[in-house]
């Protein structure tokens, strides 16, 4: 029988199935601050050990100081938790790559640079952005804490099968589209319930012609759309992206890895319960216009006036936006690059290229926040740091930071910030932060000018 | 975890959609290493104003709204992944959410700690919404034996789906640990299966 990428990830990871529910076993299991130590507590409780301590790894992140990590933490509560997660890590034996370690950075990065995270492999973590790895051609997903626990206990959790969805994206994306625009497009034409209960698989050429790091920001806005999971079929781009790196298979078990790799596709003529069709062309560098990821334009358009609901209306009410109008040329005071989605050397390095000559505007407030300790060392290594700074941008060390604004990080109330993050629900930045999701070159040009622009007219 | 087996309750009417778990319970009240507590700032940005004091105006501090059925409007616990949402819906008091469509890891979460999610059509929600405004002490029936959720004193009587599994687990009040640590020698078995390069 046909099957999808889907099916055989899926397939070969089920223990064992009862009453229609399967048991699928975890090969890799990350775990952070905020959604280990209730968790811990319970196998504690319970009186049992961690099944398999070393398919654990631990990263403190989304409530991390992102300036002078060298120093204790100042808030007392981030403290504790950082604090907890080192003890509990110490107590059950997982490794932890902690503020300062060459490793230490946002769990969705590290995994993939340091390639523990490999094709064919399921991957959780208490983030719903653990769909990130997908693009490797992994099961990967977010749970929550009482199923981190059940990982702990056994390296398994209870699943129903989801369904599955496959887009397809074919053609040339034009000058000054990157892959964040292609999954804001998409969100905003399937909307934010739109993926909930599939599995997504991303194909077609614009995909496969994408690098790895674009591939990521795909899979990782999967759950925007309340989609379990994205993924993408290995190829050779992922192949050399893995080859090489401290976790992957050396010698002759990469061989054996890479022949199994290869079969990491969807058979010709397997189905899927769901298809959706784009096309490159089509697409625009995009914005959020309102309070949850599928209100996204391209930034030629104007805010949609069909839409009479009441949350609607509550949503253009807090971004303070009216029906009908254009974005472009919108006075913003903050962005925000960086996080799971956009916080790679890629992004960095585009954002560089753009900005380098040219200054920021006076009012606005632009920060830089590498996703890793290894992104941070590397834009320094290039020099990017350099050109960040003398066009008035800040660089701060590695964590989730204003994406969620549980750190200091955070955006004023009612003030607007261009962010590459994921999520621009109301709060989510900060009380009363207005947040416009956009493509780090969208950020990076918003900053320049100081409003929101079409980036292109400035290529 | 705790049996649930039937419950009679008025409901506390919240017919927004695409609540998301930013808002059920923002991110800076997840500094917590307990599961304890996070009732006090369920919907902390809606039921407060900046300066602190409460927001007459949203539903949970309506005095004619109370009970532990939460009606809730469609896509009603999208975004982050945070069981902290379900703690906090729970741990406020409500032990159903009502509504007509649940975003996959919330609904996940909620069956994990015994907070059940019923989900019924959009008209039925609607009619749902409309008789608990109309008459605020409208009693609402949730039978999990059945799996029917009934309205007292009208013929409104709307089934709703959980696996058979999960049904047994909230009747009987076991988790998916103790189940899991019951097949641990077929795990065993199957862990000698995996390649080494996937380890």
């Amino acid at each position: 029988m046909q099957k999808t990428l889907f099916d055989k990830l899926w397939d070969a990871h089920v223990v064992k199935t009862i009453d229609g529910i399967d048991v699928i076993y975890i090969d890799k299991h990350f775990i952070h601050e905020v959604t280990s130590p209730q968790a811990f507590s319970g196998i504690e409780s319970r009186g049992i050990s961690m099944a398999h301590a070393s398919k654990t790894i631990a990263t403190p992140d989304h409530n991390v100081p992102t300036k002078n990590q060298h120093l204790p933490i100042i808030d007392p509560l981030s403290k504790k938790q950082v604090e907890a997660l080192r003890n509990n890590c110490s107590k059950h034996q997982v490794e932890i790559y902690d503020l300062g370690h060459e490793n230490h950075g946002i769990v969705h990065i590290i995994g993939p640079e340091n390639g523990i995270t490999k094709p064919g492999m399921s991957i959780v973590c208490g983030d719903s952005h653990t769909s990130t790895h997908g693009a490797f051609g992994c099961l990967a997903f977010g749970i929550g804490t009482s199923q981190v626990e059940q990982v702990f206990a056994s390296q398994c959790l209870l699943m129903n099968r989801p369904k599955t969805m496959r887009i397809n994206i074919d053609g040339t994306l034009s000058h000054g589209v990157t892959s964040k625009d292609v999954i804001l497009y998409i969100i905003s034409k399937l909307t934010a319930a739109g993926g909930t209960g599939y599995f997504i698989e991303y194909t077609g050429s614009t995909i496969k012609s994408m690098s790895m790091e674009a591939r990521m920001t795909i899979c990782n806005m999967s759950i925007e759309m309340g989609a379990r999971g994205g993924m993408i079929a290995p190829d050779d781009n992922t192949f050399a992206y893995l080859e090489g790196k401290p976790f992957s298979p050396k010698g002759k078990e990469w061989e054996s890895a890479l022949e199994y790799w290869k079969t990491l596709n969807t058979d010709n003529g397997a189905t899927f319960d769901r298809e959706e069709y784009f096309s490159a062309e089509e697409i625009f560098p995009m914005v959020t216009y309102g309070t949850n990821p599928g209100m996204g334009i391209p930034i030629t358009d104007k805010v949609p006036t069909a839409n009479m609901d009441a949350g609607y209306e509550k949503s253009l009410r807090y971004m303070d936006f009216q029906q009908g109008e254009k974005l472009e040329d919108k006075r913003i005071q903050n962005v925000f690059i960086g996080s799971c989605t956009n916080g790679r050397i890629e992004d960095l390095r585009a954002v560089a290229a753009f900005v380098e000559g040219k200054q920021k505007a006076k009012h606005v407030k632009a920060m830089i926040v590498p996703g890793s300790k290894q992104v941070e060392l590397k834009a320094i290594s290039e020099g990017l740091d350099k050109i960040f700074i003398a066009s008035g941008f800040e660089l701060r060390e590695p964590g989730c930071s204003a994406c969620l604004g549980m750190n200091d990080d955070k955006v004023p109330a009612n003030e607007y910030c261009v962010s590459t993050s994921n999520r621009n629900f109301e709060g989510r930045q900060g009380q009363g932060a207005r947040t416009i999701l956009a493509s780090p070159l969208m950020a990076a040009a918003a900053a320049i000018e100081g409003k929101i622009v079409d980036v292109r007219k400035y290529m | 975890m705790e049996k649930f087996y039937h419950l009679r309750s008025s409901a506390v009417p919240l017919p927004i959609e695409d609540v998301d778990t930013d808002q059920i319970i923002p991110a800076r009240f997840l500094k917590s290493t307990t599961r304890d507590g996070f009732g006090e700032n369920l919907f902390r940005d809606w039921r407060y104003k900046k300066d602190g004091s409460m927001e007459d105006q949203f539903v949970l501090n309506n005095p004619r709204y109370s009970g532990a059925v939460l009606l809730a409007g469609h896509n009603f616990g999208c975004g982050s992944s945070r069981e902290h949402a379900a703690w906090a819906i729970a741990d406020y008091g409500f032990k159903v959410v009502v509504s007509s469509f649940f975003a996959d890891i919330f609904k996940a979460n909620a069956l994990n700690i015994g907070l059940l999610p019923v989900q019924i059509t959009k008209e039925q929600l609607a009619f749902a919404f409309e008789r608990v405004s109309d008459d605020a002490e409208t009693i609402f029936v949730v039978d999990l034996e059945n799996q029917v959720l009934q309205i007292s004193e009208t013929s409104f009587s709307a089934p709703f789906e959980i696996s058979k599994y999960k049904k047994e687990c909230l009747l009987k009040g076991h988790d998916d640990i103790d189940y899991l640590l019951s097949i641990e020698k077929e795990i065993a078995i199957y862990e000698q299966s995996i390649p080494a390069f996937l380890q």
